[in-house]
């Protein structure tokens, strides 16, 4: 059943920001993963070996694990990565929050979209890593200023994704809910957000890889700690196995989260994978 | 005098558009029982489903008045439309419940009143499907039952069955009729089909083209119960033939 259509009548060029590619791997089978991943490992151990390439270039998988394991004995990587997921969850939480409801006061008031949409489109045009320096240097060197950073990145996907959701309402079933007296509240609560939810849900799953962006663009520009901080000390210090083993824990933290949303996501709206038999 | 259970008078309506506007009905006049059957029979844009808008409050008239029992905010009305309109994130068992949680009734009072409207309209075992897996009809009888479970004072039905294979189509008017039968609501039902007017309606009302306006009213003095028989009487066919002449 086609329930959202996606063409929507706004100034903001609304596109349902998706990311199929990631949703097609996680479906995959994972022994297939596993085994493109040794494949991957083989390759890249050959690689070194055949190039005799010095290990501040590209270092030997061995290398890598070696830093891996001392980094979790020594705790250094946990540390580091907690902090990296909290500023990715606050942000994350602090941007869907503002974004949604923004959103929805937007899908709401045709007014307010044609007042504000011009500032959000324009908004888009400036890069994260521009503003980032700003927010460090107004906010601090710590963990709130990368959190803002994040909420900044996952602003716009959740919004556009908030906004559609919210007016692909089906309109006879806002009849429905006034025929039967419903009030605003109940209107939002059994109509507006189950109808919006899978959109919304949309929204998060990319939101939440791209907080992860936001925090290690965030850690780049001024920090002293963080996945993205460990890389920018691996760089000075050439030492690459450490920038290898940030950034391995950075994807993983990526596809887990998104993981964690698409599971969630399923569990809720159930209802739209189920077809007639 | 006591005040009729439904009063329409001079009901106009006009749709504003950037070409001036749309007139859509125009000086509909009629009253109602809270017992009686109502059919609309018309030719399509004359303004039916607008009329059904205005008198369920979900649009104010361009001019005229709507009256329920002497009031101006309308009674509690359940609406079933064309299409089932169910909510897809509801199962059936949810969907009929709808109305009943909006009014604040208690969980268990619910249930109970769920479980044997779905017993009536014969849907046991499907209580938890999702609207996605149910064929039209079946869709369709969880609309109606949502619309009923309220016990609305009045009932609007806007071509329910329009969308429904023929055979379907009469089953299900029959059930209608017995659901009805136990309730006793006021309802208008708007249809293309003359003959399922007659069989289910006490009156029927013939709207002429757009600007609609009310071309006949027509009692139909069948005896109640009906039964699918009643269309091969010669006082049917008689109403019939009436009807579709002033139709055409
Ligand atoms: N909200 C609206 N705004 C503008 N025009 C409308 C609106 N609703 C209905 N109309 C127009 O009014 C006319 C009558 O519509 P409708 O009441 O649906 O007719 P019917 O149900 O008898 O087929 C149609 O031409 C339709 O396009
Ligand atoms: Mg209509």
């Amino acid at each position: 059943m086609a329930n959202y259509n996606h063409q929507e009548q706004t100034d903001l060029r609304l596109q349902s920001t998706d990311k199929p590619a990631l949703e097609y791997l996680a479906r995959r089978n994972g022994w297939l993963v596993a085994v493109s991943l040794v494949l991957f490992v083989v390759l890249w151990d050959r690689i070194v070996n055949w190039g005799h390439l010095p290990a501040f270039l590209l270092p030997a998988p061995q290398a890598v694990w070696k830093k891996l394991v001392t980094m979790i004995s020594n705790g250094m990587l946990l540390d580091h990565a907690w902090v990296t997921l909290y500023e990715v969850l606050l942000g994350l939480a602090l941007g869907s929050l503002l974004a949604s409801l923004i959103g929805y006061a937007l899908a709401k008031s045709p007014l307010l979209e044609k007042m504000f949409s011009p500032y959000l489109v324009a908004s888009q045009a400036i890069p994260t890593v521009a503003i980032a320096p700003l927010l460090v240097i107004w906010f601090g060197p710590g963990v709130f200023s990368k959190i803002l950073v994040c909420a900044m990145t996952v602003f716009f996907p959740i919004l556009v994704n908030t906004m559609i959701g919210f007016r692909a309402v089906p309109e006879n079933l806002g009849d429905l809910m006034r025929s039967m007296r419903a009030t605003r509240l109940q209107k939002l609560r059994y109509l507006e957000i189950p109808s919006a939810l899978p959109v919304l849900f949309g929204g998060l799953r990319i939101g939440a890889t791209l907080s992860v962006i936001g925090a290690v663009v965030g850690e780049f520009v001024g920090s002293d700690q963080g996945l993205g901080f460990l890389i920018n000390v691996g760089r000075g210090q050439y030492d690459t196995p450490l920038v290898f083993v940030s950034i391995f824990t950075l994807i993983l933290m990526a596809l887990c989260l998104y993981g964690i949303a698409m599971i969630v996501e399923r569990r809720i709206t159930r209802w739209k994978t189920i077809h007639r038999d | 005098m006591t005040e009729p259970f439904l009063k329409v008078e001079d009901l106009c309506m006009t749709f504003r558009d950037r070409k001036g506007g749309l007139d859509v009905l125009r000086g509909i006049n009629f009253e109602m029982n809270e017992q009686e059957f109502l059919c609309v029979l018309g030719p399509s844009g004359s303004g039916k489903s607008t009329l059904l808008r205005l008198i369920a409050g979900l649009l104010k008239p361009s001019a005229g008045r709507v009256r329920y029992n002497g009031s101006d905010t309308p009674p509690q009305v359940g609406l079933v439309f064309q299409q089932a309109n169910l909510m897809p994130w509801r199962t059936v068992r949810q969907n009929i419940a709808l109305p009943l949680e909006i009014m604040g009734i208690e969980k268990a009072e619910i249930e109970r009143r769920v479980a044997e409207m779905i017993t009536m309209i014969g849907l046991e075992g499907f209580s938890d499907s999702w609207p996605s897996q149910l064929s039209g009809g079946m869709a369709q009888r969880v609309a109606i039952a949502r619309a009923f479970i309220q016990k609305p004072d009045l009932l609007l039905l806007d071509e329910p069955f329009g969308s429904l294979d023929a055979l379907t189509r009469e089953r299900m008017g029959g059930e209608l009729l017995n659901l009805w039968q136990a309730q006793r609501t006021a309802v208008i039902m708007v249809t293309h089909s003359i003959s399922e007017a007659l069989l289910l309606s006490d009156r029927v009302l013939v709207f002429s083209r757009r600007p609609g306006s009310i071309a006949r009213d027509v009692s139909v003095g069948l005896m109640r119960p009906r039964k699918e028989e009643l269309r091969y009487t010669p006082e049917f066919q008689n109403l019939e033939r009436n009807l579709r002449s002033t139709l055409q």
